[in-house]
């Protein structure tokens, strides 16, 4: 119990310090920002937009310690600014609608890349030679080797336009309305398959080589040796004794990973149209939309945060000596 | 180094990536101008256009070669300066150690924590498009990782005999971190380097393809967004982002080789099962369960 109220501490300074982030870096720039703002937009800023931008920052006359009091003010009441490419929409309701798509693509793979990756890991190194451990290893790295978003683009290259197979962009398709019906989720299903799939196969290595490095470490310990001199059943050894231990050091790095895969399924987002967050933040960089960056950018780190939180929860239930 | 060259898996990493710069520092002698706008756009590879052109009729073999100079340069300076930025936080976390530790801990794990491309992008959009903004951008979002690393590794020393004993001499602080600590971890900084690099090339295309680097200028990650740009999935034109995208798989997959490599001579348990399964058949020990004990004087 104290150890998980350590780590929602961390988890607030952690959000404390990425907002507190956000709102210096505009700051820190060389010069006045909203002017260099103003620059780069070369005229193509309306000056409503340019209020919004300063409200969303709490940019205004007062001194910077009021400026930030207001800001976090703002942030705590969930209010993000306004949208300067979709002005008048507020931020939130902006993010709102891609979030969901986001924490369903994103989610849904990182769960299946770790699955699946992890138990690759166990039978390679339980069948330390075998062919899966002799073929895996070498094929997940290289695949792991190429930017997700490109492997993404040879994927939508081949399988969407080329083959016909997979459908090319979005999230449905356009004739079905959402509603929980069977021809939309069987839509949604059908265009997330490759996307997902795409970031599965470049995180999958990291996975299965982190799970079978641990996995053969463990498998020299004495408790294993003496499961295999007792004559238990090898499926027996190699999940209950072997894999349950070498799986704490995957469960801590999934954590870490998260933000990690997240960024690579952001880009992947832009390569299919998908509607998430990454399409949202390719189109707020593309017209300069700040309030829009900024409020992606707490979003994101928050949500991340969150899954943490859960992680550390789940890990606090695996290892008795976490509680 | 010469243990790396043995290693068959290092050799092929060390051969790739040599191929790769030596490609990258010669090829533009005798490639065309990859800005220039020489044919048709979106032609097919050809004899006179090896990988075809691109959708602006620029030249993409050049622009593939051109590409890696910069790449390659962003990577491997980005890699270094993270090592340095998280040796020099990782070691006076790790020796020190008290609330020294306690701030550079926390702040590290902050970073560790926070997803790295939103970040980036927040910082990248605010300063002018260019490699000098992606590479700061990089370090900057970088550096806790190696850090941490580097901090495990210099507690791990930190009470070692030969330590305290340069402590006794009356060694300063300084000298003891530059002499007997960062030495004796030249097998992680070297591991910490090739993962930084990797990282480096990775976000930086990341980067570029979002549109956050300097579109005018000819790199693997400007390769991808133009290609993006001109609609060569909907166009079929394969060739534009094929050879980019393989170029750094292949520099990632040489790094990762070198990586392994390194992992494995320093820890011989995950050396391949071949090599023990034939010595073990060479003694003539039949391979159980249990880990056969073989003596003799083969090495």
């Amino acid at each position: 119990m104290k150890r998980l109220l350590h780590r929602l501490g961390f988890y607030v300074i952690a959000a404390w310090a990425s907002i507190t982030l956000a709102f210096f870096v505009p700051r820190l720039m060389p010069g006045d920002p909203a002017a260099a703002m103003f620059a780069r937009f070369q005229g193509k800023l309306t000056p409503e937009a340019l209020d919004a931008l300063r409200e969303a920052l709490g940019f205004s006359d007062a001194p910077v310690y009021r400026q930030y009091l207001t800001y976090l003010g703002h942030i705590l009441q969930g209010d993000l600014g306004i949208s300067v490419s979709r002005f008048p929409a507020p931020v939130n309701t902006v993010i709102g609608e891609a979030l969901l798509w986001t924490v369903f693509l994103a989610g849904m793979s990182v769960v299946i890349s770790f699955a699946v990756g992890t138990l690759i890991g166990i039978v390679a190194a339980y069948r330390r030679g075998g062919w899966l451990d002799r073929l895996a290893p070498p094929i997940l790295v290289f695949f792991g080797a190429f930017p997700y978003f490109w492997l993404a683009m040879l994927a939508l290259f081949l399988f969407g336009f080329s083959l016909e197979w997979a459908p090319v962009r979005h999230a449905y398709s356009d004739g079905v309305t959402p509603e929980l019906s069977f021809a939309f989720i069987g839509s949604v299903i059908s265009h997330a398959v490759l996307p997902a799939a795409t970031i599965v196969i470049a995180t999958m290595g990291g996975w299965t080589l982190g799970m079978r490095n641990t996995m053969i470490a463990v498998m020299c310990e004495d408790y294993t040796r003496l499961a295999q001199a007792k004559g238990l059943p090898p499926r027996t050894i190699m999940f209950r004794y072997a894999a349950r231990n070498a799986l704490l050091p995957n469960v801590t790095g999934f954590g870490m990973a998260l933000g990690f895969v997240l960024s690579g399924s952001l880009l992947t987002e832009i390569v299919f149209s998908y509607p998430g967050q990454g399409y949202l933040l390719l189109q707020a960089v593309r017209s300069l939309d700040y309030p829009l960056i900024q409020g992606l950018f707490v979003t994101i780190t928050i949500a991340v945060l969150a899954a943490n939180l859960l992680i550390d929860l789940e890990y606090a239930w695996l290892d008795p000596r976490a509680r | 180094m010469h243990k790396l060259w043995r290693h068959r898996s290092s050799r092929i990493g060390l051969s790739i990536l040599a191929a790769m710069l030596l490609a990258a520092l010669l090829g533009p002698l005798v490639l065309p101008d990859p800005q220039e706008l020489l044919d048709v756009p979106m032609l097919p590879p050809s004899v006179d256009y090896w990988f075809g052109t691109t959708g602006q009729g620029q030249d993409v073999l050049a622009q593939t070669v051109v590409g890696a100079r910069t790449s390659l340069l962003i990577g491997f300076v980005v890699g270094f300066s993270v090592v340095a930025l998280g040796a020099i936080v990782g070691t006076v976390a790790g020796y020190f150690g008290g609330w020294v530790d306690d701030v550079l801990s926390l702040l590290m794990n902050v970073f560790l924590v926070m997803p790295g491309l939103p970040l980036m992008v927040v910082i990248a959009a605010y300063l002018p498009p260019g490699a000098v903004t992606i590479a700061f951008v990089l370090v900057f979002t970088g550096w806790a990782w190696t850090a941490r690393t580097i901090r495990a590794q210099t507690m791990a020393l930190r009470n070692k005999d030969f330590v305290l004993a340069a402590k006794v001499a009356g060694e300063s602080d300084l000298r003891i971190v530059l002499i007997e600590v960062l030495p004796n971890m030249m097998s992680l900084l070297l591991s910490a380097l090739i993962g930084a690099t990797v990282y480096a090339i990775g976000a930086q295309v990341g980067l570029e393809f979002l549109g956050l680097g300097d579109a005018n200028q000819v790199t693997w990650g400007t390769n991808l967004y133009w290609a993006s740009n001109d609609a060569a999935l909907l166009t079929g034109s394969w060739w534009t982002f094929v050879p980019t995208g393989l170029s750094i798989a292949l520099v990632g997959f040489a790094l990762a080789m070198l990586n392994g490599a390194i992992d494995e001579i320093n820890n011989p348990r995950l050396s391949p099962h071949k090599a023990f399964t034939q010595r073990a058949n060479r003694a003539g020990v039949a391979l159980t369960g249990s880990t056969p004990v073989i003596r003799g004087t083969d090495g």
